[in-house]
């Protein structure tokens, strides 16, 4: 692979209105080939609707985003390509064995016969899957869906994957094997851009935005921005953040 | 392979397992035609072989004895009693005693002999249409027999039977029946099946994940339809030997040209779905604006049931939009009348016309991904 000058995404003053209300405010940050980037943020403060643009669900009202080198506006096609995606919501067919998802996904994405076959094989083998592949997802226990929804984000070797609360309802022991699966990606040069809920898994971020009020409120390290705010805790960060704009509004 | 093509083979792959796998619906989905046409054929069977004959002579005389006669011996035929009150009658077929009466005026004896018109009345129970049709024609093919064999006697008499429907005066036959119920059957695999299934992706964010992938929308699309253009097919040549073998329903057209009416109806029908699941937002809405905004224009409006030029106007204004109307006429035209592409081409061509209105319709719709 030849050397990845650019960002894997660039935002530049990205902007989304809905009617009179600006969901996202102006916002611009980016992020490094192979990083690991947390975007936080109370329900509502635009961070859903932050990732849909960078994703190509929902086209800017105004700035500029690139991803994987590309223009999310017009160059959609090109960054579809070359993203991963996984909704908070479980995002395989449950009525279609583990194998079935892997080839549908594979299709999709247009890889052969052939590197599907290895590429899904080495899959199943390191989720342990091998007995269940031929069994419907619908049998398997949300923690391992959730897991091989990863995977399977991951099978077309995207630039990028957008991991959107993937961490929903799983209990703290897939929580941390996943968070494992994640900087296993990172360390393969996979950007990773994860939304979360849990402070905690916010601090296994290599960098963090906290979104507030369709704005950009902190960006760094979680190291940096404790220092910052003097606390010892990124969820002590958060709340004082979250509250700040409580009492402006 | 083109990479597009790669997708969309896998993309419809994923929709046959779907199908395949929820064997319920399936099933009910291969069954449900055949069932409907068996079960049309037994309910509206016109073979009617016991008629209750309500015979009412107002004025006894040696010919209308001469004529009960003939119905008593005609095999097909049951005398039933009645005084003539025409209330009796009324109360005869309300309780289901009789099917058919026939009232003769007074003086038919004397009508025969000096050549006057004779009047009688036949009046038919046609609360079921069909029945009530055929049994009318039976009593009046009782009279017209018994009129020829009157022979000499009979010449220059003019018997006048006036007929009355009661309770439902709209005849249909069974024939006009089948070519219909291919219209709702392909509107039911068609529009109903793909609403549910592209909604239901919706509903469990699955449509997120294709809308992020690089299909393109008119590979989910042509991915969603083409497994129930093949169902479609399967049900629409089902119906046909169905009907075919119980009734015996006349096929008098070209079978060619009722599977290329079939196809461009069902990709109406399918359009239609794609339509409603993009404008709809759970699976139950999708259902139900499918059965609403689908299954009963096409049952009410289309004249399958109930004749259009028979509607008030502005209802035949309104199922010039509904397409079961035009499908009706091409499936009607093609097996009934043998009627070919020259006379059914406006049909067709409007047909067509529904169907690229709504897919760029629908494409669009997606294009806008989602809100």
């Amino acid at each position: 692979m030849s050397a990845m000058p650019e960002a894997a995404i660039t935002v530049d003053g990205l902007t989304r209105q809905f009617g009179d209300f600006t969901a996202v405010d102006a916002i611009s940050f980016s992020v490094a080939q192979g990083e690991v980037f947390g975007f936080l943020g109370a329900n509502g403060a635009g961070k859903t609707t932050a990732i849909r643009m960078l994703i190509g669900l929902l086209a800017p009202s105004g700035g500029r985003a690139s991803v994987a080198g590309f223009d999310v506006a017009t160059q959609s096609e090109e960054v579809r390509q070359r993203i991963g995606y996984m909704s908070q919501r479980f995002s395989l067919y449950d009525d279609l064995t583990i194998r079935e998802n892997i080839a549908l996904y594979g299709g999709i994405y247009g890889l052969s016969d052939a590197e599907i076959a290895t590429r899904g094989g080495r899959l199943i083998t390191e989720l342990q899957l091998d007995a269940n592949a031929d069994s419907l997802v619908a049998s398997l226990p949300l923690g391992w869906k959730q897991k091989l929804a990863f995977s399977v984000a991951l099978l077309h070797e995207p630039r990028v994957v957008f991991l959107d609360e993937p961490t929903g309802g799983v209990d703290p022991l897939t929580r941390r094997a996943f968070w494992e699966m994640i900087y296993a990606a990172a360390t393969r040069g996979t950007t990773v851009f994860v939304t979360t809920h849990y402070l905690d898994e916010a601090e296994y971020c290599d960098r963090v935005a906290i979104m507030v009020d369709g704005h950009v409120a902190a960006l760094g390290t979680p190291s940096e921005l404790k220092a910052q705010f003097d606390t010892s805790t990124l969820d002590e960060v958060f709340v004082r953040l979250a509250r700040g704009s409580g009492a402006a509004a | 392979m083109n990479q597009a093509l790669v997708a969309l083979r896998s993309f419809i792959w994923k929709e046959i397992r779907h199908i395949l796998r929820d064997r319920q619906t399936l099933v009910i989905l291969l069954a449900l035609p055949i069932a409907q046409v068996t079960l049309f054929g037994f309910a509206l069977r016109t073979d009617v072989r016991d008629i209750r004959l309500v015979y009412v002579e107002q004025q006894p005389d040696a010919a209308t004895a001469e004529l009960r006669t003939r119905f008593e011996r005609n095999g097909r035929f049951t005398l039933i009693p009645a005084n003539p009150a025409s209330g009796s009658i009324a109360a005869a077929f309300r309780a289901g005693k009789a099917d058919v009466a026939l009232v003769i005026a007074p003086g038919l004896a004397e009508g025969i002999r000096t050549g006057r018109v004779a009047q009688m009345q036949v009046i038919a129970d046609a609360s079921d249409p069909n029945t009530g049709s055929t049994m009318q024609a039976h009593v009046l093919a009782a009279i017209t027999a018994w009129q020829r064999d009157l022979g000499g006697r009979g010449s220059g008499v003019v018997i006048e039977p006036r007929i009355r429907m009661r309770f439902n005066p709209t005849l249909e036959s069974v024939n006009l029946f089948v070519p219909g119920l291919i219209a709702l059957i392909l509107t039911i695999v068609t529009a109903l099946m793909t609403a549910i299934s592209l909604s239901r992706e919706k509903e469990r964010g699955t449509l997120e994940i294709l809308l992020v992938s690089p299909l393109h929308p008119w590979q989910i699309i042509v991915g969603k339809v083409a497994p129930y253009m093949i169902l479609a097919f399967i049900n629409v040549v089902s119906v046909l030997v169905a009907a075919w073998l119980v009734f015996g329903v006349p096929f008098r057209g070209s079978l060619a040209l009722l599977l290329a009416g079939s196809t461009l109806y069902a990709l109406v029908g399918l359009s239609l779905g794609v339509l409603i699941a993009a404008s709809t937002r759970t699976q139950l809405a999708a259902m139900l604006a499918a059965l609403g905004g689908t299954m009963l224009p096409s049952t009410l409006l289309s004249g399958m049931i109930f004749p259009i030029n028979s509607m008030p106007a502005p209802l035949q204004l309104v199922s010039n939009i509904v397409p079961a109307r035009w499908f009706v006429e091409i499936s009607r035209g093609v097996m009934l009348k043998g009627a070919g592409f020259p006379e059914l081409w406006l049909q067709f061509a409007v047909l067509a016309g529904m169907f690229a209105a709504m897919m760029s319709l629908a494409i669009r719709k997606f294009s806008v991904r989602l809100d």
